[in-house]
């Protein structure tokens, strides 16, 4: 077993298939950690939502389920070109690795971007917990009392910002595979890289696919 | 074992199906359904993750051990979850002095 020719096998391990195996393990170990991270969050907001639910009812339909609605899509259709580049990478197709990294690129910031109008207007509402926030509720929200709307949008701010900085790092690692995936380097026997940050990008947008309807979408009717 | 490669099919109707259930939620949240708006939306946000944990992350062609963390991880998940909301959602149950 000693293919020390090999480019891109660590001396380590016996063979590519250990090695990509050991990689997987290892990203998976590290996404059961994110999970758990994130998972404390969810139960923060499980406990005050069932604490407060007309606090958590009034601020979902502050957010803009538009928005909320489209970003969704982005990220589902930044996932689907992010397997379409750990695909090209399996089967070592140089240009559509490339491609796909910065489709995925793309989709990933036009997020970022709506994320960022997302903030602003909150920030022009007063929204962001403090000295200076201030809700106005209208209609049945009017006597929604202003502690327990600085908890929801504590929340939506922890939830929707921790992610938005996975999407960042996110973004930050594709810009530093594109040049080794234009040079080449991202072969049918050297592809973990690829596979490995696939799974990260994909975990965050799992993570979106839960904070959308329980941020977005409760109460509407 | 060498690598599994799915097809561009297979990536394309997954993708397809998250879509179709990302509008299904977005159209349910309009209806009135009671207790029932949040376990709809729950269910159709878990089969949107498991689609994408079995075929984007490729879990459904991964290895025994790769399967056991990804269970295993849901697993410790749901015990804070439900130890915790077991706590704070009966503490109204009993006059217990001191609370």
């Amino acid at each position: 077993m000693s293919d020390v020719a090999h480019p891109g096998l660590a001396h380590h391990f016996e063979s590519y298939e250990q090695q990509r195996q050991s990689a997987s393990l290892g990203m998976w170990v590290f996404l059961a950690q994110e999970i758990m991270f994130f998972g404390g969050m969810f139960l923060a907001y499980m406990v005050y939502r069932s604490r407060y639910p007309l606090a958590f009812i009034a601020g979902s339909h502050h957010l803009d389920i538009g928005l909320g609605a489209f970003n969704t899509a982005v990220l589902i259709g930044s996932s689907l070109t992010m397997a379409l580049g750990v695909r090209a990478a399996q089967l070592g197709r140089r240009k559509a690795v490339v491609l796909f990294l910065i489709l995925t690129l793309i989709l990933g910031s036009i997020f970022l971007v709506v994320k960022y109008f997302e903030y602003s207007e909150k920030w022009d509402h007063h929204l962001i917990p403090g000295k200076h926030f201030h809700f106005e509720g209208e209609g049945k929200f009017a006597e929604v009392p202003q502690g327990p709307m600085q908890i929801f949008f504590s929340l939506y701010f922890a939830m929707t910002g921790f992610h938005a900085l996975h999407m960042i790092v996110g973004v930050i690692l594709i810009l530093y595979m594109l040049r080794p995936a234009w040079q080449g380097k991202y072969t049918p026997e050297n592809h973990n890289y690829v596979e490995g940050f696939g799974l990260y990008w994909h975990f965050v947008d799992i993570v979106w696919i839960f904070l959308f309807p329980l941020l977005y979408l409760i109460g509407r009717h | 074992m060498s690598v599994h490669v799915s097809s561009v099919k297979t990536y394309t109707l997954i993708f397809l199906a998250l879509m179709v259930l990302t509008a299904i939620t977005v159209f349910v949240a309009y209806l009135d359904l009671g207790a029932l708006n949040n376990v709809v939306m729950l269910t159709i946000a878990v089969a949107k993750a498991t689609l994408v944990v079995l075929f984007f992350m490729h879990v459904a062609h991964a290895t025994k051990l790769i399967k056991l963390v990804v269970v295993s991880s849901m697993f410790w998940l749901l015990l804070m979850f439900a130890f915790t909301m077991s706590d704070y959602l009966t503490r109204g149950w009993l006059g217990v002095a001191g609370k």
